[in-house]
């Protein structure tokens, strides 16, 4: 990890690196969130632009550029989902949540489900009401829990059927994350 | 504060240790200018003792503009010339004047959208009158501290947008002020709090100005200073509970607010505000009267009410309360999880506010710090550090967010988000497009800020033209457009056609701003009136510039110089001999060429330098350490 002067010259050092590199972090699905903070904060300190104020045009370009980079790799890391899909991406097995809208028949049976029992619960009054969508949003909370438990599962594992799972498995809980965010 | 100890590359904390910088809370109502003496933060005061400057301009017919107090005594006897709340016209177009019912001569001129105010001194932008308001402060700061200010940080509502940040920038610039950062007012707010009592834990910022409400939370722990969320209303604040009180007594009389003179309305506001600041000191159960003076001689007499007070300020009151809910789901937490909430701004002394505000969160609200000073003095410490006056151990990192999403207009007018809201801030993103027709080499693209599905319902923050696209077949191309957003808040934008690498050129209209060039124009004319030679003064800013650039970078070799082969220490040694003779010259292009060159070559050592620093900081060591 120390970067030496052939290193950092080169394209393996620095910015460049992927964003556990980057941070400092082994590249795998677990992490130690502590660990995150704390890498992102003592970079933080020494690349932020309000570190360089005083400092010449092109320091502050170099700032902004570290800066910036270690936020996004913070933010992609934190999330368990962003996460999961950057570690797809680097395995080369991106998500292409865009391109691939087919999902397993029970998956969307399941979807309906949901969706029936939301549309009902906002057709009741509270206290019912509430009632309703607490519970709903419990099983899809523990939905969510899961099938974040069977990623971390398929991710270890990581043979090239796997990941193709765990891409799938991405795909899915998006539309879980998707549906809870609705019923907040 | 092991963290807080490192110590960065690349820049120098000797020379200049004498220059102050300043930090610069730029009110509605009024402004005021604070510095860190002898590790002390303090409000400048005026040569009369007063630290608040109102902020109001006069401009009279052939007579330099007239600033703070005496412009306020002017305004009701020449109310069209003498513009107060300016603020609230800041990075906003005539529309937006007219809607906010501004007092004033109002005027849209040429094609760059900005709303200019018609007086006996000419057209002044809002740009200009800020800047008269800066110039002030900036001479009151000059003469308290004895020297020129290397720079200073100005606050702006968090929720400020895009075009309303870059106006505050432009402004400075035209007050000849070199603005460090554009600092969030309740995050200065949290600084000085934080700083003062080293609190921890989750807080809730409620800062209540005379036009702008913001709400910020802001996690606090030792050296850390991090924005999770932050909500506010740019057109909320207690002028309007001024307008409030003022209608009501004019519903009161049975008076058409049509028919009044322009002075008259302003002795009314004038009154309100008065009556309502006396009843926050009475306590509860209040009551203050008044006359006010009319035109042809009547002086009906206003009568306030605490208790009618309250019933006005409810649907203000609610309107904050709505934007405190949004954020705290936007941070996903709880009333509960919040450790202390603080009340800045001086409309936060109305009573029923704080009842209002303690119920929601369910604790009394924090202000032990002087609630019109508290912006300040956190902005004050702020250019402090930026300006590289740290003490060992007293250190901090302030982390903040963008408080607005942006997006860009897609087809049927819908806001696509690119980035956001409360994304952490510096933050880049990039989109790619495509063409939609064969051989097509241009492309228009709206950037807009706000939370709305709808374009016509956001801000629109600019046009860009993407010309010099290769001629393709439609949907061959790929355009990735680059939004960086720098640690001010303000947003940049880059093009490049992906497929062959060519940049598209971008040229941005500001659609409520001014251009550069426009800008440059201004100061010309500006110092055309003044001692200051614009052109002086630039010579000046580079040779300092250039200076401090050598300046670290002998610093820099002396620490890391490891990092570079002999041959490479040899050629910069040579040129830094070479800039050291440049640095005395007074022609302005050999300094730009010279600074131009310095920093592209000294660019990889800056590149290395950093990536050691990281690597060393990720290890948890200082550099000093080694």
């Amino acid at each position: 990890m120390n970067p030496s002067r052939s290193e950092s010259a080169g394209q393996s050092g620095g910015l460049d690196q992927n964003h556990f590199l980057l941070l400092g972090l082994p590249v795998s699905f677990e992490l130690d969130h502590q660990q995150l903070d704390q890498a992102r904060e003592r970079i933080q300190a020494v690349v932020h632009p309000d570190r360089f104020a005083a400092a010449g045009a092109a320091q502050k370009r170099l700032a902004l550029q570290w800066s910036t980079r270690i936020h996004e790799a913070y933010e992609t890391l934190r999330e368990p989902l962003k996460r999961a899909a950057y570690l797809l991406a680097l395995r080369g097995h991106a998500v292409d949540a865009e391109t691939h809208t087919r999902m397993p028949s029970a998956f969307l049976e399941q979807q309906m489900v949901w969706r029936e029992a939301l549309e009902e619960a906002r057709g009741l009054a509270d206290p019912a009401r509430a009632r309703a969508i607490a519970q709903l949003k419990a099983q899809c909370e523990s939905a969510y829990a899961s099938g974040l438990s069977d990623l971390s599962e398929l991710l270890s594992r990581g043979n090239e059927q796997d990941l193709a799972a765990a891409a799938a498995q991405v795909r899915a809980l998006m539309f879980v994350a998707k549906f809870s965010e609705e019923l907040r | 504060m092991a963290l807080l100890q490192i110590a960065e590359p690349g820049q120098s904390t000797a020379p200049h240790q004498r220059r102050f910088a300043v930090g610069i809370d730029l009110g509605t109502t009024h402004s005021l200018v604070a510095a860190v003496r002898s590790g002390v933060p303090d409000v400048l005061p005026d040569l009369a003792g007063r630290k608040l400057l109102p902020s109001v301009v006069r401009y009279a017919a052939g007579q330099p503009p007239e600033v703070g107090q005496d412009a306020l005594d002017a305004a009701s006897e020449d109310p069209l010339n003498t513009i107060a709340s300016v603020k609230r016209l800041m990075g906003r177009g005539l529309q937006d004047a007219q809607r906010l019912r501004v007092p004033y001569r109002l005027e849209a001129r040429g094609q760059d959208g900005v709303v200019r105010l018609l007086t006996d001194a000419g057209a002044k932008t809002p740009m200009e009158v800020s800047a008269d308001i800066l110039r002030v402060l900036r001479e009151r700061a000059e003469a308290a501290l004895g020297d020129s200010l290397v720079g200073a940080v100005i606050t702006v509502p968090a929720y400020f947008d895009d075009a309303q940040r870059q106006a505050t920038k432009d402004a400075a610039a035209l007050a000849g002020i070199h603005v460090l950062r554009l600092l969030n007012e309740p995050t200065a707010a949290a600084l000085a709090y934080g700083l003062d009592s080293g609190r921890e834990g989750l807080y809730a910022i409620y800062d209540l100005g005379g036009g702008t409400f913001d709400l910020s939370l802001l996690r606090l722990k030792q050296g850390v200073f991090e924005v999770v969320a932050t909500g506010g209303d740019a057109e909320l604040g207690g002028d309007d509970l001024d307008d409030r009180i003022a209608s009501h007594w004019l519903v009161g009389w049975g008076i058409d607010r049509q028919a009044l003179e322009a002075g008259e309305w302003r002795r009314l506001l004038g009154l309100a505000r008065r009556l309502k600041e006396q009843l926050s000191e009475t306590g509860p159960g209040g009551r203050v009267s008044d006359v006010w003076v009319r035109g042809d001689g009547t002086r009906p007499l206003a009568l306030l009410e605490a208790s009618t007070l309250a019933a006005l300020a409810q649907p203000i009151l609610d309107r904050t309360l709505q934007v405190c809910e949004r954020a705290l789901q936007d941070a996903r937490v709880l009333r509960a999880d919040i450790q202390g909430v603080v009340l800045v701004g001086g409309s936060t002394r109305l009573l029923a506010l704080r009842e209002a505000v303690a119920k929601f969160f369910g604790k009394k609200p924090l202000s032990d710090l002087h609630p019109d000073e508290v912006v300040a003095v956190g902005a004050a410490l702020q250019a402090s550090l930026l300006a590289g006056h740290r003490a060992d151990g007293d250190d901090w990192l302030l982390l903040d967010v963008l408080p607005l999403s942006l997006g860009l207009e897609t087809m049927g007018g819908l806001a696509e988000k690119v980035i956001p809201r409360n994304t952490p801030i510096p933050v880049a993103r990039a989109q790619a497009f495509t063409t939609y027709q064969d051989g097509q080499t241009a492309m228009a693209i709206h950037v807009v800020q706000g939370e709305r599905e709808l374009v016509s319902e956001c801000r629109s923050l600019a046009r860009f033209e993407l010309r010099g696209i290769p001629p393709m077949v439609a949907g061959a191309a790929r355009v990735q457009v680059t939004f960086q957003v720098d640690a001010d808040g303000l947003l940049s934008v880059v093009a490049e056609e992906l497929s062959t690498g060519v940049k598209a050129s971008v040229e941005v209209k500001p659609s409520y701003g001014l251009s550069d060039d426009q800008v440059a124009q201004m100061l010309q004319d500006a110092f055309a009136h003044a001692k200051d030679d614009v052109q002086l003064r630039a010579i000046r800013e580079q040779q300092v510039e250039l200076e401090q650039l050598l300046l670290g970078l002998d610093a820099a070799l002396a620490k890391d110089r490891d990092l570079l082969s002999e041959d490479e220490v040899e050629s910069l040694r040579a040129l830094m001999e070479e800039a050291k003779i440049v640095c005395h010259s007074h022609d302005l292009e050999a300094l730009r060429s010279m600074l131009s060159q310095v920093s592209s070559a000294s660019g990889p050592f800056a590149e290395r330098r950093m990536d050691r620093a990281v690597a060393m900081a990720l290890r948890g060591q200082s550099i000093d350490q080694l």
